[in-house]
């Protein structure tokens, strides 16, 4: 049981990383990658805000949406619980943990948007995971979220200095990093546990 | 009449080829790196969110005088999620194979940030018809563009285009280009000529507007100056497509070797 989760932990965190084998988070990944720190604040926000929403989707799913044969709200569902637990976090952090807050708070807003939030909570449905599976999987998720955007915001400062053709600078060239990045990754893809 | 047809004619080409939610804007990167692995998916991812884009833009914008500002975002999720919900369902009954290899991001649908932005941008502040034709400009814009890198990533990753084989049998595919790697190669190649082609286009409207307003002054000498400035232009041009040539093809190499 506990290698089962273990194992399935890691395989999200590298094996099936959120952005490099399923493009869940892209916009984040690319819009908030310039600095290392930035990087990280919201790689934090989303592992705090991912194992929460992991947890409460999967219970409203199981205790609400299928008693009731209401199955096929899941999509409205879950982004309303998403969107309300983003701001109810907001609050809480910012008249309880101030320090926190304080750290995390510009990130918070964004993530209601990120696609790797309702992207967990649908995956934990369509796959079938219990209770501790889904937070596990909504924990190293994010966590593989974190990873690969800080290796990709390390690598970012560094091609500030690069040179560049002129129409490659910015995007074009922030995308063919994490394409050499997404190769390095898909080496993780031979890791085979059975 | 006339004025009306032409201006949502500037509005599909705004939306298609000035302000490409994919190429130009940037937005909805999640979709359209993870479906263009062959063109019938992309097709299909991008006439799904058009589909969605045109409604949700129409019931914001006929709303729009209903929804208080402070919860806005909120209302157009919900207006967003509902019509994705449909088309969700729609798929699910009538192109079972499509739901198959889409999976997930039909749902993910609600979170693609061009609806949203379009909802915020346009729908909220235009009446409904201009707000319906500005989501299906858009929708078609994001629809074509997913195509162009489909087609590039089936066509290199598998020699085929739509399943029909078109290098021949013997083209040994670049699995690299089908692998989420080739992806994001592939859409950063594809800016990059992008922004070549519009930097062209650019110079070449500013170039002639220049010649135009200084031939006004003095004649012979400005077009002098102006022909030596626009084939200096031309010049440096052509050396940077060639670097971004030479850039493609060391990856396509890249990308043979790997395999």
């Amino acid at each position: 049981m506990i290698t089962d989760i273990l194992l399935l932990m890691l395989s999200a965190v590298l094996i099936e990383n959120f952005i490099f084998s399923r493009f869940l988070g892209c916009c984040p990944f690319l819009g908030v990658s310039e600095k290392p720190d930035t990087a990280l604040g919201m790689g934090c926000a989303v592992v705090f805000v991912m194992t929460i929403s992991s947890a409460v989707t999967y219970a409203v799913y199981t205790f609400i949406l299928v008693p009731f044969h209401l199955e096929y709200l899941k999509t409205i569902a879950f982004i309303l619980i998403i969107a309300s637990l983003v701001q109810f976090i907001e609050m809480f952090l910012h008249k309880y943990v101030p320090v926190l807050y304080n750290a995390l708070g510009i990130f918070l807003p964004l993530i209601t948007t990120n696609c790797a939030v309702l992207g967990a909570a649908l995956l934990n449905i369509e796959n079938g995971y219990n209770f501790i599976e889904s937070v596990a999987f909504g924990f190293s998720a994010a966590a593989g979220f974190t990873l690969a955007i800080v290796i990709f915001a390390g690598v970012r400062a560094r091609i500030e200095f690069a040179n560049p053709p002129k129409c490659f600078r910015g995007m074009p060239m922030a995308l063919i990093t994490a394409g050499l990045i997404a190769m390095a990754f898909s080496g993780f893809s031979g890791m085979s546990f059975n | 009449m006339n004025a009306a047809v032409k201006k949502y004619l500037l509005q599909f080409k705004e939306g298609i080829v000035d302000k490409n939610p994919t190429f130009v804007q940037l937005l909805g990167m999640c979709p359209t790196l993870a479906t263009t692995t062959s063109v019938s998916n992309a097709v299909g991812m991008g006439l799904a969110a058009t589909a969605v884009l045109c409604c949700s833009n129409l019931f914001i914008s006929l709303l729009r005088r209903f929804i208080p500002r402070e919860v806005r975002i909120a209302s157009f999720i919900v207006i967003i999620s509902g019509f994705v919900s449909a088309v969700e369902m729609l798929i699910k009954a009538f192109l079972p194979a499509l739901d198959a290899s889409l999976g997930v991001f039909i749902p993910l649908i609600v979170v693609n940030c061009i609806i949203l932005a379009r909802a915020e941008a346009f729908a909220s502040k235009n009446p409904p018809l201009p707000s319906f034709f500005d989501g299906l400009s858009m929708g078609l814009g994001f629809t074509l563009a997913l195509c162009c890198i489909a087609a590039v990533r089936e066509l290199l990753g598998s020699g085929s285009i739509l399943g029909f084989n078109i290098l021949g049998s013997s083209y040994p595919g670049m699995l690299i280009f089908i692998m989420p790697s080739g992806a994001f190669l592939t859409l950063g190649c594809l800016v990059a000529l992008v922004n070549k082609l519009r930097a062209v286009a650019a110079s070449h409207s500013r170039s002639s507007a220049d010649t135009q307003t200084v031939t006004a002054d003095s004649p012979a000498e400005a077009s002098e100056i102006s022909d030596e400035t626009a084939s200096g232009e031309v010049k440096t041009n052509s050396c940077d497509s060639e670097k971004s040539d030479e850039n493609t093809g060391t990856e396509s190499d890249k990308g043979g070797e790997d395999k």
